[in-house]
């Protein structure tokens, strides 16, 4: 009994450790970028570090620490990379979780799934080498090192994780809601847009905001097939050089304790706050809707 | 329990008497950085290697600046840099007790490359600078088609990024310069961009049996807009330095070489060393810096830089 019980507590105090651990972890994270972050704002201005476009920190003359040019950067890719990703993977999902056959089905989800193994340098070049060049054909430019490529790319990449997700979520509406659903007369699209979608809105919305997370904080495929120029992105067709981009390029060469090296953390900071607020946003939205149905 | 605590013991110690044993004699040597000398690094350590078993040297890119880097946080044994250290980073070096010798392990000519279609065949040197400046750009602006100049580069951890923009271009470079991960992408970039224009070392143009390599046409360059231009494939032009955009590669170590160190330098500058430098595509180093290195591999007092 007495052994037992001490099992009991043991185990009880594993689980909680492994739970805390993660906990910590992000804590250490955030803590060591904002720590070091902070620390670039006794040479940098704040208003020069949000409002100025103009990033050269090894500036053949005086250095500048402007992030605007790679913020938007940023926000274009992954706007682009959505506006993609979302109504594709969305639909497959509502494919594979609705429509599809079982057997079907057996076969496209591992394939789906194998999406997600590719390493994103592999997908950097398979930008760089056709992706790029088919850009360039397409649309008459030069080349095609843009904003585009790059969104095309991510796109691919948070596929895997948008299906699985939505899927799931789909699949986990009770049958009974599309039972009552085809009682009332609707036909099979109906039930799916007005029946099946919004109950799982929840784990769509999840599996979206999962998807872009992935997008944000991706850095190899970027930094390899959207030209990293440091000018403002005046659109798609333009090279882009986003914030993990410049984070990967600058911090090998950068010596450590000066003011390029602390700025290079506060603006991994920045990123990690933009997740945050993301994901944040994200729960909120998805809770809304949750009370709703 | 006995059975599988002798088992691991025994296994242990053999495995820690193995990693004594080798520790004993094999010296390990880190050589970080540039990443246009990672290829000819590569090649000299391999053939060093292989006349002494007791040395195993690792290469590794990431560009000169990554090396110099690592040289100063003191994570490499020598530091490949296609350009002189800054002043702030011998600085620097000094505060964490790291001093610089160079060495110079041979001649890099920079190649202008441009798409085959392009129809120009040489700039002058200041052409060179507004381009990369953004003062000029348009192909028309020298004699092409109206077409907007697709400007390409290194990031700013590469030193030829560096070299390029404080030799050539002298003032900032424009934004518009798409910032390429490696040198082979440049040359990937322009085999496709009919409007392109991009920097490259030599060797990555230039194949062992001195042939060039297609898909890219290399301008002659000349001094100024009188003088002659001349093309970096051949050989002479380097040596006489009639070619305007030439270099010298280092070698950065902590103080002068002592040990295998030194030896495999000594290595580099044999008549065999060079005789590498120059199979790889690049040229061996020039007299001026021949009583330089002496000094830093030879000499009581190595001086801190030589440039």
């Amino acid at each position: 009994m007495q052994k037992r019980h001490f099992i009991d507590i043991a185990i009880k105090w594993l689980f909680f450790g492994a739970a805390a651990t993660s906990v910590m972890v992000l804590l250490g994270i955030f803590g060591m970028l904002l720590f070091n972050g902070v620390k670039a704002f006794a040479h940098i201005s704040l208003a020069e570090f949000f409002f100025s476009s103009n990033w050269n920190p090894s500036a053949y003359g005086k250095p500048s620490y402007g992030i605007l040019a790679m913020l938007t950067s940023t926000f274009l890719v992954t706007l682009g990379a959505m506006l993609l990703a979302v109504p594709l993977g969305v639909g497959a999902a509502t494919y594979l979780a609705q429509v599809a056959t079982e057997k079907t089905r057996l076969i496209l989800k591992p394939v789906i799934e194998l999406l997600a193994a590719i390493p994103s340098v592999v997908v950097g070049f398979i930008g760089i080498v056709m992706v790029g060049p088919f850009i360039a054909r397409v649309f008459g430019l030069s080349n095609g090192l843009t904003a585009l490529n790059g969104a095309i790319l991510l796109a691919v990449m948070s596929l895997p994780t948008i299906i699985t997700v939505a899927e799931d979520a789909i699949r986990s509406v009770p049958n009974s809601f599309k039972e009552a659903s085809y009682s009332l007369g609707a036909n099979q699209w109906t039930t799916l847009i007005k029946v099946v979608l919004p109950a799982a809105y929840s784990g769509i919305i999840a599996a979206i905001i999962l998807g872009m997370g992935r997008a944000i904080g991706e850095t190899m495929t970027v930094l390899m097939a959207t030209g990293n120029a440091l000018a403002m992105p005046r659109g798609f067709f333009d090279p882009v050089r986003t914030m993990t981009a410049t984070i990967a390029i600058e911090l090998g060469e950068v010596p450590y304790g000066t003011t390029h090296y602390y700025s290079l953390f506060a603006v991994g900071a920045l990123l990690f706050l933009i997740s945050l607020v993301v994901n944040l946003l994200a729960e909120n939205l998805a809770g809304r809707y949750r009370y709703k149905l | 329990m006995s059975k599988y605590t002798h088992f691991i013991l025994i296994s242990w110690a053999i495995f820690a008497f193995s990693c004594n044993s080798n520790h004993r004699h094999v010296e390990n040597l880190m050589i970080k950085g540039s990443d246009t000398e990672v290829n000819l690094a590569l090649t000299l350590a391999e053939t060093y290697m292989a006349t002494d078993p007791n040395i195993s040297i690792a290469v590794t890119g990431g560009g000169s600046g990554a090396g110099i880097a690592a040289l100063i946080n003191g994570k490499t044994s020598i530091a490949n840099a296609s350009r002189p250290m800054k002043a702030e980073e011998i600085d620097l070096a000094h505060l964490q007790g790291v001093n610089p010798v160079a060495t110079v392990l041979g001649m890099d000519a920079i190649a202008i490359v441009v798409h085959p279609q392009c129809p120009i065949q040489n700039l002058s040197l200041q052409q060179l600078g507004a381009i990369y400046r953004g003062d000029i750009q348009n192909w028309k602006d020298l004699g092409g088609a109206d077409e907007a100049i697709s400007l390409y580069g290194r990031q700013s951890n590469s030193g030829t990024f560096v070299y390029f923009r404080d030799s050539i271009v002298r003032a900032e470079y424009s934004t518009q310069v798409k910032q390429m991960n490696g040198t082979a992408q440049i040359v990937e970039a322009i085999k496709h961009d009919v409007q392109g224009i991009g920097y490259v070392g030599i060797g990555y143009i230039l194949d062992k049996n001195g042939a060039q390599s297609k898909g890219v046409k290399v301008l002659a360059i000349s001094r100024s807009a009188q003088s002659t231009a001349y093309m970096p494939t051949e050989l002479k032009n380097i040596d006489s330095g009639l070619y305007p955009i030439v270099r010298p590669l280092f070698q950065y170590t902590n103080g002068k070489p002592t040990g295998r160190l030194q030896l495999y330098l000594k290595y580099c500058l044999s008549p065999e060393g060079q005789a590498l430098v120059k199979q790889n595509g690049y040229f061996p180093v020039s007299e001026i810096y021949w009583q330089q290195n002496e000094q830093a591999l030879n000499r009581k007092h190595a001086k801190a830089t030589l440039h």
